[in-house]
């Protein structure tokens, strides 16, 4: 496996004033056989960051490489595609007209097996892998579940072969209890085949559970960056911390307590930004807990947009001091 | 993703107002539809294999006067020249003469046409006045499997008169109620009694159709969630139906109002010629039959102008009706 | 946990659903057999068979007697020689009418056939000619479009002459538009699809990807459509044949002979009848067999609620009365059954819920998808409509009886206009995007409180406050669709509020939202409940936002509830081997990385399948031949917890390292 890099990459959907910067400038590394969990909320451009990885998003600045080598997408030529990704809805990322074998076998480099008898082997061996019967290999996606159609489309990425995989929140439209088949699944497959995975998710916990590192992002740019120790375990970016305060089994004091300062209420009760118009300097100081709307004095957040390659790897003025004012 | 928030990005959408943008947008479309038209129009007489002329005055016709013709219509010039003069007599209401008559095609359509519209806007009236109120009635005693028999009674009935093309429609009225009942004059335009053919020829199949898409879009509305609010609000009946449900179908229906309005224009051609209705419906056919080529291109250009107009008409209509519609198409 | 975001379908229909897709796309074309062996789809069938059987037929046998001249009877009314009397050189009517077919039919389905295919290759073009040039061909499409079919077909005719080549060709290109139309709209929506990604991501090229998993996906609109453009396409040529411009003489068809037999009205009605008949039939048969199959193959949105078939109210012996006694509880419900109708005939999803709720009390209800649990919501508070069906030995909110009365006296509607309040899962969909924010939240005041459009807005505004809407005065002026997803919501929290709740029925408030915007909502929600002395039912898919907002906890199973705990005894006192998985199954922010996470092997009951016993037996690691056997009542235990588990509090096996890939839901 193999290490994907982004480099200052920059997606941009429409021109003119009804134009989005949907990812601005991301750098980002997903190491050799380890996997990277991205997180944010809607709108921050995470998913678009995936799609641009395989050439379904424009990738209007910057580069991103595979062991160096720069993405080529486009031609359709069938010489394999070093990165692959899982999408959101199994219900949607499976021709509900072609049985699971060809899906999977369809994905298969044509220069890597020849002949039909040595390709079914290799669907059925993928099929395996993800823990599905050979005998399912002719069955309709309509006649499976949705946490069977997840690992019927993890099977097709392994089988074009790729250096990289992308999961863009798999377990997101399946229920609870089939969530966790999928991601033990998604572990023990990265275990076995070291494979180097970028793993997105609006869930914290799903992240932690299956990441070394993490990586948050926030209306087009990364904002904190780091093993997944760190990252969950001290986190400088407030935005971070706002996430792990709202994560599932996180202190129930945050929910009920009800917060009496004004300025605080109004940032607890702010709406995330909207990517049409993000604000200037720091883009999270409309929400910040510890920005320039509840101490006055830091107006820097206000003009002065943080770097990325800050020392802790937070793009925070401030990430080193300690959260005094909550 | 729309958010609004008490930002200047707010204030700013406010000054440059998202309906400058959709005229403007709407605009280019009709003038290009409006080129696209009147270049069509052109280019019909010289896609026509062989020389219209000749086929026009027949193959007995002295060489001279095909010559003369030609000449005078200017096919012997260059192919912009008479590009840029057609545009040009076109703009100063010139619209040629006929090959046969020499009647001045722009006299022709300005008598023509005052009868087409006639029948066509009355039977649109008809339509919306019957199809609007009988869908949604059908919708209100049908949904949910409610009424299977009104339900199969409304369908099939309504498939079968919108199956029914408007011309035999035309040919049925006429023998029902003019040759057999005696009841309305056959054809030509004379009395009020003489509309009541066209009209209702024109009206009927449209009329089951829209009933039956104003039916569909009642119950596709009624499914939809923010109606299960307006029940949880425990709103009475007729208050969902009229202020929930109905300003929501209102948008599809009026799409296809405007696509069947288009259809009532083209219906007119047959309908026209089954009832010997003075209209440009009958001459564009004659003319057609007779080769009389420059009338031919005037009455299309009637009809496409006229199509434009009702589908810039219909655009108008639905930004002012959904306040979604004008952002939606930035 | 959030699990879920905007893309859940409401969870008591999804899996019957989606169900009914898998089967569609398995079947294919047998769906077509399906449909035309209903009764209108029979008669459609046979009325087309008819039609194809004349037009190959007709010429064969009875051509020579449609062409004989009769000249001692010509322009003849009927006779019995002449059924439909003769024509002016005295052929006869009703043999040329029948022969007539076959070229009537050929060159309608020429056309199509021209029509369809110019129609698919430009619809195509936008797909494979990539953004730039696929705008100009959308463009292109548009204008064309933006012509009726008959103006582009008289258009065509001046161009290729009169004449059956000419009109076969007019007739076609002029019913192109539309194809490309209905194509272009047919592929974008496919390729937006994520198979077609995954394709492109494979490195497939776009025709390929064109060939191989867009067309087979848009065949069947494509086919249905054409069979209806048949249909059309007989009609045009008909009106073309019969203005002059299409057949010529001495060839027929229907139109030429419905020109003919229109001169001679008056002396022979039947000729001129006769082939508009024939005409309307023959154009019937297309459309019915297209509409039939339309309607089958689901190009209409489906609809679930398609028949009632009403089952016998349960008799309901199993369900105990509900725990905890309350003085005067909010909402009482014992042995609630909820029927409605799936695709294989009526299921009750819910059999025999009992609960109640005391006055300012938040309860979570806790299930996955198809437990029943929204359902249960939605019985509650009176939104299940025909031909769903409610029944209940008990159903009272504020002590006034719902399940009797069904809703229908107007003090009842007022009491739950007033009193209950309900916010739903998808605030983008449940507000009404046509009425502004302000107006729809007023509604309630003004029907049931009597007060003046002034007064309701007052409230209105009143309440977005209370919902923390900033800026109410400006927002409530505003329509929907300018309001994000948390402001939606707190919008519909206010709605809920607009009369003076004593309950509020939440059906996941925030699974379509953000993780910190669920927060903010979940918390309003709190506050809401502690200012106003409201109780709450909050419906959750996510047992750990449950019990983060809920002072008790019913976890659903297969339509019961299968346990019911204090929510702060829900980490350690569980006893329901569900509720303590369901709990497991959550990796946490403290879960052992190094561990696989607990799985609930296999998949939900189907509500149409409930087994005799346990539900929950076939996933439960306790299970013995007794649970399969016998379903275990929910019992109190005198502590007001109720579990309904014939091994409660048992310990758990531990599931093994081996047991978490494969077997999942695997098989």
């Amino acid at each position: 496996m193999s290490e994907l890099r982004f480099d200052g990459v920059r997606v941009r959907f429409g021109t003119g004033r009804g134009g989005l910067i949907a990812v601005d400038g991301v750098d980002l590394v997903v190491p050799s056989g380890q996997v990277v969990g991205l997180v944010g909320e809607s709108g921050s451009g995470k998913s678009t960051l995936a799609r641009a990885a395989v050439g379904l998003a424009p990738v209007s600045d910057g580069q991103i490489t595979v062991d160096g080598a720069p993405l080529r997408h486009g031609g359709g030529s069938r010489s394999g595609r070093p990165v692959q990704m899982v999408f959101q809805d199994p219900y949607s990322s499976l021709d509900p007209r072609m049985t699971i074998g060809d899906s999977v076998a369809e994905a298969i480099p044509r220069r890597a097996l020849r002949g039909s008898g040595a390709r079914r082997a290799e669907v059925v061996r993928l099929l395996d892998l993800v823990g599905l019967e050979a005998a399912r290999a002719d069955a309709y996606p309509g006649q499976l579940s949705g946490g069977q159609r997840q690992r019927v489309a993890l099977a097709r990425a392994l089988a074009a072969q790729p250096d990289v995989i992308i999961a863009d929140e798999i377990t997101s439209a399946l229920d609870v209890s089939i969530q966790g088949t999928v991601l033990n699944l998604v572990r023990d497959l990265q275990r076995q085949l070291r494979l180097s995975m970028l793993f997105i998710s609006h869930n914290l916990a799903v992240v932690r559970y299956v990441s070394d590192v993490i990586a948050v992002m926030y209306l087009g740019r990364i904002v904190e960056y780091g093993p997944a120790e760190d990252v969950l375990g001290d986190p400088r970016h407030p935005y971070t911390r706002d996430l792990l305060a709202a994560a599932p089994d996180a202190d129930t004091d945050t929910l009920t307590r009800i917060e009496t300062d004004p300025v605080l209420r109004a940032i607890a009760d702010a709406e995330p930004a909207d990517p049409h118009h993000p604000p200037a300097g720091c883009r999270y100081h409309p929400r910040c807990p510890i920005g320039p709307l509840v101490l006055p004095e830091r107006s820097d957040c206000l003009t002065i947009e943080p770097a990325t390659d800050h020392p802790n790897h937070a793009a925070c003025h401030y990430a080193s001091d300690v959260l005094t004012a909550r | 993703m729309t958010t609004a928030t008490a930002t200047p990005s707010a204030l700013r959408g406010a000054v440059e107002s998202p309906w400058v943008g959709f005229v403007l947008r709407r605009l280019r479309r009709l003038l290009v539809s409006l080129w696209v038209l009147v270049t069509a129009a052109f280019f019909m007489i010289h896609l026509i294999p062989g020389d219209p002329v000749r086929a026009s005055l027949g193959a007995t016709a002295p060489q001279e006067l095909v010559e003369a013709r030609r000449e005078a219509l200017g096919l012997n010039d260059p192919l912009w020249q008479q590009y840029t003069d057609y545009l040009r007599n076109l703009l100063t209401g010139d619209w040629g003469s006929s090959m046969t008559t020499d009647v001045a095609v722009s006299q022709i359509i300005a008598d023509r046409l005052p009868a087409t519209v006639e029948i066509a806007a009355y039977a649109f009236v008809v339509i919306m006045l019957v199809a609007l109120p009988v869908g949604v009635l059908m919708a209100a005693l049908t949904r949910g499997g409610r009424g299977r028999r009104t339900e199969l009674a409304f369908t099939s009935s309504s498939v079968v008169v919108a199956a029914i093309p408007d011309f035999l429609l035309a040919v049925g009225l006429v023998y029902t109620f003019g040759v057999s009942l005696g009841w309305v004059p056959v054809a030509g335009k004379s009395t009020v009694e003489s509309y009541i053919l066209p009209v209702l020829a024109l009206a009927l199949g449209p009329m089951a159709v829209l009933a039956r898409i104003v039916r569909v879009e009642m119950l596709t509305v009624l499914d939809a969630d923010y109606i299960r609010t307006a029940r949880a609000k425990r709103l009475p009946a007729r208050w969902i139906y009229l202020r929930h449900a109905l300003p929501n179908a209102i948008t599809t229906t009026l799409t296809v109002g405007g696509l069947l309005l288009g259809g009532l224009v083209a219906g007119t051609v047959l309908v026209e010629n089954v009832l010997a209705w003075p209209g440009l419906g009958s001459t564009i056919v004659s003319s057609i039959l007779s080769k009389d080529y420059p009338v031919v291109q005037g009455i299309v250009l009637v009809y496409g102008v006229g199509v434009l107009v009702i589908n810039l008409v219909v655009d108008v209509a639905l930004a002012l009706l959904d306040p979604r519609s004008a952002i939606r198409e930035s | 946990m959030q699990v879920f975001t905007g893309v859940e379908r409401p969870e008591s229909l999804s899996r019957w659903r989606s169900g009914v897709r898998g089967r569609r796309w398995a079947a294919g074309l047998g769906r077509w057999g399906q449909a035309l062996r209903s009764p209108l789809g029979l008669v459609a069938a046979t009325l087309l068979g008819l039609v194809l059987l004349l037009a190959i037929v007709g010429p064969i046998l009875w051509g020579e007697r449609a062409d004989a001249i009769d000249t001692n009877a010509l322009s003849q009314g009927s006779s019995s020689e002449h059924w439909l009397g003769t024509d002016s050189l005295g052929r006869d009517i009703f043999y040329r009418v029948l022969v007539a077919t076959r070229l009537s039919v050929a060159l309608a389905l020429l056309a199509t056939a021209i029509g369809v295919a110019a129609g698919v290759l430009l619809g195509a073009a936008p797909w494979l000619l990539g953004r730039r040039a696929g705008r100009f061909a959308v463009a292109t499409i548009n204008v064309a479009v933006a012509f009726p079919a008959l103006l582009l077909v008289l258009f065509f005719a001046v161009i290729f002459g009169v004449g059956i080549r000419g009109a076969v060709l007019a007739v076609g290109l002029g019913m192109a538009p539309y194809y490309a139309r209905v194509t272009s709209t047919l592929v974008a929506g496919v390729s937006g699809r994520d198979f077609v990604a995954a394709a492109r991501t494979v490195g497939l090229g776009r025709t390929r990807i064109l060939l191989r998993h867009i067309l087979p996906n848009i065949g069947e609109p494509l086919i249905v459509n054409a069979t209806l453009g048949a249909g059309g396409a007989l009609l045009a040529f008909a009106g073309l044949s019969f203005l002059g411009l299409g057949v010529q003489a001495p060839s027929y068809d229907w139109g030429l002979l419905l020109n003919e037999g229109l001169n001679g009205i008056y002396v022979s009605p039947a000729g001129a009848l006769a082939p508009g008949v024939t005409i309307v039939l023959a154009g019937l048969a297309f459309n019915l067999t297209g509409e039939v199959v339309a309607k089958k193959v689901g190009l209409r949105t489906a609809n679930v609620r398609t028949a009632y078939s009403p089952v016998p109210p349960a008799t309901g012996d199993e369900a105990p009365a509900a725990g905890r006694p309350d003085p005067s509880p909010v909402l009482e419900v014992e042995d609630l059954h909820v029927t409605v109708t799936g695709p294989a005939g009526p299921v009750t999803p819910v059999r025999g819920v009992s609960f109640a709720i005391g006055r300012g009390e938040a309860v979570g209800l806790v299930g996955e998808s198809g437990s029943g649990k929204s359902l249960t919501a939605l019985a509650v508070a009176q939104l299940i409509e025909a031909p769903g069906r409610v029944d209940a030995r008990r159903l009272e909110f504020q002590g006034t009886d719902l399940v009797h009365t069904r809703g229908r006296a107007k003090g009842i509607g007022r009491l739950l206009g007033t009193s209950l309040g309900v916010v739903f899962q998808d605030p983008t969909t449940s507000l009404n995007p046509t009425m502004r924010i302000g107006r729809q939240l007023g509604e309630v005041v003004r029907r049931h409180l009597g007060k003046g459009w002034g007064e309701a807005r007052a409230r209105a505004v009143d309440r977005l406050r209370a919902a923390r809407v900033p800026a109410p005065e400006r927002r409530a002026h505003q329509y929907p669709h300018e309001f994000s997803g948390g402001m939606r919501q707190r919008a519909m929290i206010a709605m809920a509020m607009m009369g003076d709740p004593a309950l509020i029925v939440a059906d996941e408030p925030t699974t379509a939202l953000d993780v910190t915007v669920q927060r903010q909502v979940l918390r309003l929600l709190q506050e809401i409940r502690a200012e106003n002395h409201v109780a709450v039912l909050l419906i959750s898919h996510d047992i750990t936002v449950v019990g983060q907002v809920c002072d008790r906890v019913l976890v659903m199973y297969a339509g019961r509830v299968v346990e019911d705990l204090p929510s702060s005894e829900l980490r350690t006192a569980a006893r329901h081997p569900y509720t303590r998985a369901l709990l497991a199954a959550v990796p946490g922010m403290k879960a052992d990385r190094d561990r696989p996470l607990t799985i609930i092997p296999g998949r939900p009951v189907d509500p149409a399948h409930f087994p005799p016993g346990c539900a929950f037996a076939d996933r439960c690691p306790l299970a013995d031949d007794h649970c399969r056997a016998v379903d275990p009542a929910l019992t109190d235990d005198g502590s007001g917890r109720r579990v309904a588990c014939w091994h409660a509090g048992e310990p758990l096996p531990v599931v093994t390292e081996e047991d978490s890939v494969g077997v999942g839901e695997a098989s």
